[in-house]
C-alpha cells in the first residue's frame, strides 16, 4: 500500500487524450439525438421511450469507459460495489418513484 | 430618480422589522469591528497564508467547526424567538410571516450548515489522522468543499437581510415553494444556497470515500480501521448516492422558478407529488448521514473511556451496511399521507422497522461495551452516556411513527417534531458536542476545561428533556407543527411555557460551552504528551496539534485500536526501531479554491435576483478557475529532514 505517501502525481504527456474527445463528442451526439427523437419526431410514446433508454444506456457506458476509469484501479472489488450499489440506488429511486406516484401518474 | 432608487432599496432590503434593523445594525458593527481587528493587527496576510488558502485538511476541519458553530448560533436563536412566540397563546412577538420564515431557516440551518459541516469538520480532523494518512486524497477539493458551502451558508444567510427569506420550511414543499404561490427572492435563496453548499458536501463525499480506501497506513486493512474512520466510509457512500437526487430536485425547481418550467406544477403536466418524492429520496438517507458518523464518534469515545476495546466490532460494521442499504428505501414514510395506495405504504412501514434491528444492535454493542469497563466520566464520555437512553427515546418513537395507520394520527403534529429533535439532538448535537471535546485538545493543543464541560453537559442535557419530553404529549394533545400561534382554553400553554423554559436552558448550555471555549483559550491545560485521553486510535500517537504532515514516519499498523497496542508493547519494553526521516512530499496552499467559491456566491446572488447580467460572469469566474487550476503543476513541496527534525524536537519527539 504504498498510495498513502502521498506521491507526485506522474505528469506523463500521453499525447492528445483522444479518448476524452471522441467520449464528449459521443455524448453530446446521443444527448441531441435523444431530444431530436423527443421533440422533433412524433413516435408513439412506447417507441420514443424506448429509444431514448437504449441512447442513455449506451451512454452510460461512454461514461463509465471514457472518463470514469472503470478498467483501472488496484482494486477491482471497489468498481464492482460501486456499480451494484449505484443499480440498488437507481432501482430504488426508479422503480420506487413510479410505484409510488402511479396512482397520480 | 431618486424614488426610484429609494423603491429599489425598499425592496432589496428587508424593511419594516425593529428585530431586523437590529440584526442590520449588528452585522454592520461586526464586519466593521473584524475588519478593523484584523487590519490593526496586521493580520490580513496571516489570515491569507495559514487560513484562506490552507489545503491542510486539520485546518479545513478547524473552519468547518468554526463555521458551524456560528451556524448554530443563528439556528439556535430563530429556535428561541419561536419558543418565545409560542410561550403563551396569541402573543404577537412574531407575526405569521416572520415566523415562517424563522421555521425555514431554523430547519434547513440546522441540517445543511450545522449537522452537517460540524461532522465534515470532525471527520476532515481526525480521519486521515487514524488511518496515518499526511492528508485526504483530493486536498484542493477538500478546500474547494469547505469554499461551497462557506459561501452556500452566506447566501442563504444573507436571505434575512436583503430580499427576504424562504418560508417553506426546510423541506419545501411544491406547490408552495413554487413561483405561483411563493413570489419574490426568499425561496430562489434557499435554492441556490443550497445548492452550492451541496456541491461541496458531494465532493467531500468522494474525496474521503477515496481517502478512507486508498490512504491507509501499512497493515491497516479495512477491518482493523477505527470505528470512526468505518462510518465515515459508509457515510461517504450514503452522501455519494443521495446527493445527486436533491441536487436534481433542487435544479428542477430553480429551472421551475426561474425559467418558467413546471416540472412541480400540476399546470402543464408537471407533479407537485413528485417533490416529496425526491426531496425525501435526499433527505432520509441524509439523517443517516449526519448519524452514522457521530455512531462512529460514540465509538470510538465509549471504548477509550470504558479503557476496552469495542464490543462486537465486525457487528457495528455490518449494522452500518445494513443502515446504509435500508436508508434508501425507507424514504415514503416522510408522506405516509400524501394518498399512497396501501401496499406502497405497507412496504415502507416495514422497511423503516427494520432500520430500527441494526441500529438497535448497535446500542446493545455499546452497553456491553461499557460492560464492566473501568469507567471515566470525562466530558466527551458524558455526551456518550447521555445519547444512549434519549437517542433510544427517539429511535422508539420513531418505530411508533413508522407505523403508517397510526402515522395518520402522529403526522406533522408535535409528536413529529419531538421524535426528530429527540434524534438529532441525541444523536447529531451530542455526538458532535462530544467529538468536539474529545478531539479538542487534537485541534488546538490545550484541553476544554472539564468543570464548565460538565455543567454546560448537564444543563444542556436536562433542559433538552425538559423543552422534548413534554412536547410528545402536547402533540397528542393535538398541537400541529408549523402554527404561528394558538387559542387559549386548548390546555396548551403550560407544556408550551415548559417547553420554553427549557429552550433557553439549551441556550444557556451553549453560552456556557461558548464560554468555556474562549476560558480555555487563555487558562486551558497544555496537553504536552499528544494523548491526553490515554487514546487507542493513531490519532493521539502524535503531537497536539498535529505538525503539518501528520507522521514524521508513516505507522504501521498490525491490529486493530493500532496505537493501544503500540503503548502495550512499549510498556513490555519493544519500543521499536528508531527509523531515520526522509523528506515529506506535501500539496501546496492554493487561493483558487476560495477565489472560485467567491465566484460562485455572484453566480448564486445573481440567480437569486434573476440579474443575469451578474450570474453570467460570475460562471465564467468559475470556469476560469477551473481553467487556471488545469494548468497549475507545481502544486507540491517537499518538507525537508531538517525541517522535520526541527519540528520533531519542538514537541519532544525526536526519535
Amino acid at each position: 500500500m504504498d498510495e498513502n505517501q502521498n506521491q507526485m502525481s506522474e505528469q506523463v504527456r500521453a499525447g492528445f487524450p483522444w479518448k476524452q474527445v471522441i467520449g464528449l463528442l459521443l455524448s453530446l451526439a446521443l444527448t441531441f439525438i435523444a431530444l431530436w427523437i423527443a421533440v422533433g419526431l412524433s413516435l408513439p410514446v412506447h417507441v420514443t421511450l424506448t429509444i431514448i433508454v437504449g441512447l442513455a444506456i449506451f451512454q452510460a457506458f461512454i461514461q463509465l469507459f471514457m472518463f470514469m476509469h472503470v478498467t483501472e484501479g488496484t482494486e477491482p472489488v471497489h468498481q464492482l460495489i460501486g456499480i451494484l450499489f449505484g443499480i440498488y440506488v437507481a432501482f430504488a429511486v426508479v422503480g420506487g418513484t413510479l410505484w409510488i406516484l402511479a396512482y397520480a401518474l | 430618480m431618486i424614488d426610484s432608487i429609494k423603491s429599489f432599496m425598499g425592496w432589496f432590503f428587508v424593511t419594516g422589522d425593529p428585530m431586523i434593523y437590529g440584526a442590520d445594525a449588528s452585522i454592520a458593527l461586526a464586519s466593521i469591528g473584524i475588519v478593523a481587528v484584523l487590519t490593526y493587527f496586521k493580520k490580513w496576510k496571516w489570515l491569507w497564508q495559514e487560513w484562506l488558502t490552507s489545503v491542510d485538511h486539520k485546518k479545513i476541519g478547524i473552519m468547518y467547526i468554526i463555521a458551524a458553530l456560528l451556524m448554530l448560533f443563528r439556528g439556535g436563536v430563530d429556535a428561541l424567538m419561536m419558543r418565545t412566540q409560542l410561550t403563551l397563546p396569541n402573543l404577537h412577538f412574531l407575526d405569521a410571516e416572520h415566523y415562517n420564515q424563522v421555521f425555514t431557516t431554523h430547519g434547513t440551518i440546522m441540517i445543511i450548515f450545522v449537522a452537517m459541516p460540524f461532522i465534515f469538520g470532525l471527520m476532515n480532523i481526525a480521519v486521515p489522522l487514524q488511518i496515518g494518512a499526511r492528508d485526504v486524497a483530493f486536498p484542493f477539493l477538500n478546500a474547494l468543499s469547505f469554499w461551497l458551502f462557506f459561501v452556500g451558508a452566506m447566501l442563504f444567510n444573507l436571505s434575512f437581510v436583503i430580499g427576504g427569506s424562504p418560508d417553506a420550511g426546510w423541506s419545501s414543499y411544491a406547490p408552495y415553494a413554487d413561483v405561483e404561490m411563493n413570489p419574490g427572492v426568499g425561496q430562489n435563496y434557499y435554492l441556490l444556497g443550497v445548492q452550492i453548499s451541496g456541491i461541496g458536501s458531494l465532493a467531500t463525499g468522494i474525496n474521503f470515500l477515496v481517502t478512507i480506501l486508498k490512504m491507509r497506513a501499512p497493515g491497516m486493512t479495512l477491518f482493523k480501521m477505527p470505528m470512526f474512520t468505518w462510518s465515515i466510509l459508509i457515510t461517504s457512500v450514503i452522501v455519494v448516492f443521495a446527493f445527486p437526487a436533491f441536487t436534481v430536485a433542487l435544479a428542477l425547481m430553480t429551472i421551475d422558478r426561474l425559467f418558467g418550467a413546471h416540472f412541480f406544477t400540476i399546470a402543464a403536466g408537471g407533479s407537485p407529488m413528485l417533490w416529496a418524492n425526491l426531496f425525501w429520496f435526499w433527505g432520509h438517507p441524509e439523517v443517516y448521514i449526519v448519524l452514522l458518523p457521530v455512531f462512529g464518534i460514540f465509538s470510538e469515545v465509549i471504548a477509550t473511556f470504558a479503557h476496552k476495546t469495542l464490543f462486537g466490532y465486525a457487528v457495528m460494521v455490518w449494522s452500518m451496511v445494513a443502515i446504509s442499504l435500508l436508508s434508501f428505501i425507507t424514504w415514503l414514510h416522510h408522506f405516509f399521507t400524501m394518498g399512497n395506495t396501501a401496499p406502497v405504504n405497507a412496504f415502507f412501514s416495514i422497511s423503516t422497522m427494520l432500520i430500527a434491528i441494526p441500529t438497535g444492535v448497535k446500542i446493545f454493542n455499546w452497553l456491553f461495551t461499557l460492560n464492566k469497563g473501568r469507567i471515566q466520566f470525562t466530558t466527551p464520555m458524558l455526551w456518550a452516556l447521555a445519547f444512549i437512553p434519549n437517542f433510544t427515546i427517539g429511535g422508539v418513537t420513531g418505530v411508533m411513527l413508522a407505523m403508517a395507520p397510526a402515522d395518520y394520527q402522529y403526522h406533522n403534529s408535535y409528536f413529529l417534531v419531538a421524535h426528530f429533535h429527540s434524534t438529532l439532538i441525541a444523536g447529531t448535537v451530542f455526538g458532535i458536542f462530544c467529538g468536539l471535546h474529545y478531539w479538542w485538545p487534537k485541534m488546538f493543543g490545550y484541553m476544554l476545561d472539564e468543570t464548565k464541560g460538565k455543567w454546560s453537559f448537564w444543563i444542556f442535557m436536562i433542559s433538552f428533556n425538559v423543552c422534548f419530553m413534554p412536547m410528545y404529549f402536547l402533540g397528542l394533545m393535538g398541537m400541529t407543527r408549523r402554527m404561528y400561534t394558538y387559542p387559549a382554553g386548548l390546555g396548551w400553554t403550560p407544556i408550551n411555557v415548559v417547553m420554553t423554559i427549557g429552550a433557553f436552558g439549551m441556550g444557556a448550555g451553549f453560552v456556557l460551552m461558548a464560554y468555556n471555549i474562549i476560558w480555555s483559550a487563555m487558562h486551558g491545560k497544555k496537553d504536552a504528551t499528544g494523548d491526553p485521553w490515554n487514546g487507542r486510535t493513531l490519532e493521539w500517537s502524535t503531537a497536539s496539534p498535529a505538525a503539518e504532515y501528520n507522521f514524521a514516519h508513516i505507522p504501521e499498523v498490525s491490529e486493530r485500536d493500532a496505537f493501544a497496542v503500540t503503548k502495550e508493547k512499549r510498556k513490555a519494553g519493544n519500543a521499536g526501531t528508531v527509523k531515520s526521516y526522509a523528506p515529506i512530499h506535501m500539496p501546496n496552499n492554493t487561493g483558487i479554491p476560495v477565489i472560485m467559491a467567491s465566484f460562485m456566491f455572484v453566480a448564486g446572488f445573481g440567480c437569486v435576483f434573476e440579474w443575469y447580467w451578474m450570474a453570467i460572469p460570475g460562471v465564467i469566474g468559475v470556469i476560469a478557475c477551473m481553467i487556471a487550476r488545469s494548468f497549475v503543476y507545481n502544486d507540491h513541496h517537499y518538507i525537508s529532514v531538517e525541517e522535520i527534525k526541527r519540528t520533531e524536537a519542538a514537541t519532544g519527539r525526536l526519535s
